[in-house]
């Protein structure tokens, strides 16, 4: 038992954890303007390629992050184009995007850089490790927190920002009224179109971070179908947390738990088949407990107004 | 008074379709100016152009002599007109007060400043006399609040002239009577206020002027001291109306029996409370009651909608307690929901299918399980045709239907099956009085048959114009049981606020 749960368990929680979280703030941001956004899976894709594509075209670790939410943002603006303009069923246009992100990821990996499956280089570098000082300080801490990309970091810093967001801004409350009742906020002037498209780009922004944290944070290299799920396992963790940042923080931190364990647990001759389906049966379990609260029901009910 | 808007020579043309015709009128300052009409006389879109949501074909709109165009809603409540709509646009899960500000939220900064929102609602709020408490949610608060924040809100956003689109229709007597002492009281600060409806005893209640639509055209423009309901009635639907034609008869057999009805409420209270009553042949009973005292469980109840824990329902002296729908309809009961768009029809569905519903299981329209669509069209045409429901055709979508031609639907349908025994619920909510008057003078039909009526309505002026008896519902509980023939108003409405019975 001591060699399945010690401090390194929580460590790479606490850095498994960082794009399921990332993508779950995006998809709250969508959620919380009425739009059910499916696609999250495929963004994420989409950035964690982005990101490797920019490291290899540039070298430039800044520049690739910036190119994986370009591309992500692009994907967005496709996404939002096709369920506000052209009032598509976002569950369908989402599901879309996702098999298209993941052949279009594919079809590139083997056109630019003439490789099947994976493709990594030993000379790219990785996102690098910040350590915070203070926290090196304190004796447990220090090796729960060591070694983590900024990505991280600023995961948990948009957890914080989103709620002050969401409950405590002007804009942040716009929002809020837009997916709880759209026509409403179209008569008291607000622009609902361009608020939904915002949403849906800064979904788009939370999912790049997650793509470059994942293919160049987690490892450094690019796999096929490199996500595994895990946007879907973000949507769970967003509806679990009722589209609320504190709330989505602590499913995702579950959902990362298991991830984490899933990993340590294949170090013990148990079969890695059995072992990678533990985030998934989590997830399955979670869903028993998820109950459908009324801000999602609202949003159901309304987005035919749309 | 000085004159402070002016509709001057308004047209509106749909294509072929003319909805406003050269209509004029004036609004003085700190006036109630009813403007009255059937549905589809053209309120609406008049209100609409006024508000920037139309644009007029030809005519002028000026306010304080300046002329104005109003390419949206915006420019609209810019000049000071605000415009409470109907249909609440309310945001059920936030406050009172920051669905007021909202649009034009207090801030520091970036920040929403929730302290300052309340605080100005409350003084708000004061300066109006509109009781109303800022920090509440808006969706634990009963709809006659609701609308005192419609009307802040408008208020908030610096309106001059007020335009209530309906605003009584969904509200209790209680409620009416409220709304209309804060109309005066606003109209008293200086306000104007423009007030649509199809509503003439609150009419009279409270407007100044009067302004009569009939099919686009200002058909007469009075003052409301010196011209009767009837008048104005009879300016609005273009004919004199009847009027309700009862026979006096005798009561037969009971045909529906209710006894100790009860069902579990959620929170240790009842929902039903031990319900007891019965329905002869050949009378109608109304059930009155402030809305949400148990006679929606009760009608679903009857219906077979609604499990019940204990009691039993006789009808034709056959048990139909916690039977499905199926059974209660073949046992003889046919019912006109409270909610037509809810439990009454199929919006997506034509109206032939809405028509034929439950009609279809009849051995006469089928043959080998097949529908026998001619017949039905007949059938359907027949209603279409009696009841004078206007629809472009069989095929028309029930959405399309304005609420008076839908709910026409849903009674043909329901009185075609001649049961024994219907329950009526809000049979003329949202109806015109043309429509009204027909609607009633079915239900009285079927009681002149010896048939029997169980009405339940919202509407004291329905309940009482049609019932032999009144049931009196108050949390759960049947409280008063009185004669149509001598009961009165004040005596019915002290029994719904849970007064005892004199």
């Amino acid at each position: 038992m001591e060699q399945l749960f010690d401090l390194s368990l929580l460590n790479s929680t606490v850095r498994m954890v960082t794009p399921i979280l990332l993508a779950a703030l995006g998809g709250s941001l969508c959620a919380r303007v009425g739009i059910f956004n499916v696609a999250l899976e495929g963004l994420v894709l989409v950035g964690a390629f982005g990101a490797i594509l920019g490291n290899a075209l540039t070298g430039n670790l800044f520049l690739a992050v910036l190119i994986a939410i370009g591309s992500v943002l692009l994907f967005s603006l496709l996404f939002a184009y096709i369920t506000i303009h052209l009032r598509a069923n976002e569950i369908v246009a989402g599901v879309a995007l996702n098999f298209l992100a993941a052949g279009l990821t594919t079809f590139l990996l083997r056109t630019i850089f003439s490789v099947k499956g994976a493709y990594y280089d030993n000379e790219m570098h990785g996102l690098p490790a910040w350590d915070l000082p203070f926290l090196q300080q304190i004796p447990v801490l220090e090796q729960l927190f060591s070694g983590h990309t900024p990505l991280v970091w600023l995961a948990y810093l948009f957890v914080i920002g989103l709620h002050l967001f969401y409950f405590k801004s002007v804009a942040g409350s716009r929002l809020l009224a837009v997916g709880e009742n759209p026509v409403a906020a179209q008569s008291i002037g607000l622009k609902v179109r361009k608020i939904q498209y915002a949403a849906i780009l800064g979904c788009g922004l939370f999912c790049g971070l997650a793509g470059a944290q994942l293919s160049l944070g987690q490892v450094t290299m690019f796999s096929e179908g490199m996500t595994a799920g895990r946007g879907y396992i973000a949507l769970v963790a967003m509806m679990l947390g009722q589209s609320n940042p504190v709330g989505m923080l602590a499913s995702s931190l579950l959902f990362g738990f298991m991830d984490a364990l899933s990993i340590r647990l294949q170090g013990l001759s148990i079969p890695t088949h059995f072992t990678l389906m533990l985030p998934y049966v989590m997830t399955v379990i979670a869903m028993f407990f998820f109950r459908d609260k009324s801000y999602l029901k609202n949003t159901g009910a309304n987005s035919s107004a749309r | 008074m000085e004159t402070i808007l002016e509709m001057e020579r308004i047209t509106k043309k749909y294509g072929q379709f003319t909805a406003n015709q050269e209509i004029s009128f004036a609004l003085r300052e700190g006036e109630i100016h009813a403007i009255v009409g059937e549905n589809g006389a053209g309120k609406t879109t008049l209100m609409r152009i006024l508000y920037g949501m139309e644009q007029p074909t030809s005519g002028t709109i000026r306010i304080h002599g300046a002329e104005k165009r109003f390419a949206n809603p915006a420019e609209a409540i810019d000049s000071g007109i605000g415009m409470v709509h109907q249909h609440f646009m309310l945001f059920p899960s936030r406050t009172i007060a920051e669905n007021i500000v909202i649009g034009n939220e207090p801030r520091k900064s970036i920040w929403f400043d929730r302290k300052q929102a309340i605080a100005q609602v409350g003084a708000l709020a004061e300066r109006f006399r509109l009781p109303i408490a800022p920090g509440q949610k808006v969706g634990d608060c009963p709809l006659g609040t609701q609308q005192r924040v419609e009307i802040l809100k408008v208020l908030y956003n610096g309106a001059k002239i007020i335009i209530l689109d309906e605003p009584t229709a969904v509200l209790t007597p209680l409620e009416v009577k409220e709304l209309l002492i804060t109309l005066r009281g606003l109209a008293e600060q200086g306000k104007s206020i423009i007030l649509i409806t199809h509503k003439l005893h609150e009419v009279m209640e409270v407007a100044d002027r009067i302004t009569v639509l009939r099919n686009g055209r200002v058909t007469g423009q009075l003052e409301a001291s010196q011209t009767t309901v009837e008048e104005v009635s009879r300016l609005m639907v273009g004919r004199e109306l009847d009027g309700i034609r009862r026979e006096t008869q005798q009561a037969g057999q009971p045909l529906l029996q209710v006894n100790r009805l009860f069902i579990r409420g959620k929170k240790g209270k009842p929902l039903l409370d031990h319900v007891s009553f019965h329905v002869r042949s050949g009378e109608i009973v109304g059930i009155a009651g402030i809305s949400g005292n148990g006679q929606s469980e009760l009608v679903q109840a009857l219906t077979g909608l609604l499990p019940v824990d204990e009691g039993t329902v006789l009808l034709q002296g056959k048990e139909i307690t916690n039977r499905s729908v199926k059974q209660i309809r073949e046992a003889g009961l046919a019912h006109i929901p409270e909610d037509r768009y809810l439990w009454g029809t199929a919006k997506e569905a034509s109206v032939k299918d809405n028509a034929i519903m439950g009609h279809h299981r009849l051995k006469e329209f089928q043959r080998g399980g097949i529908l026998r669509q001619r017949k039905l069209d007949q059938l359907v045409t027949g209603w279409i045709n009696s009841f004078a429901i206007k629809t472009s055709s069989l095929a028309n979508k029930a959405q399309n239907l304005s609420g008076g031609n839908l709910q026409k639907v849903i009674v043909a349908r329901e009185i075609g099956h001649a049961t024994p025994f219907l329950l009526a619920c809000e049979p003329t909510r949202g109806v015109d009085i043309g429509a009204m008057e027909f609607i009633h003078q079915q239900l009285m039909d079927k009681r002149n048959r010896g048939e029997a009526v169980l009405l339940v309505s919202s509407e004291l002026s329905e309940i009482m114009t049609l019932s032999d008896r009144i049931l009196v519902m108050f949390e759960g509980k049947v409280v008063g049981e009185l004669n149509a023939e001598t009961a009165t108003e004040e005596q019915i409405s002290l029994l719904m606020a849970g007064g005892k019975q004199p």
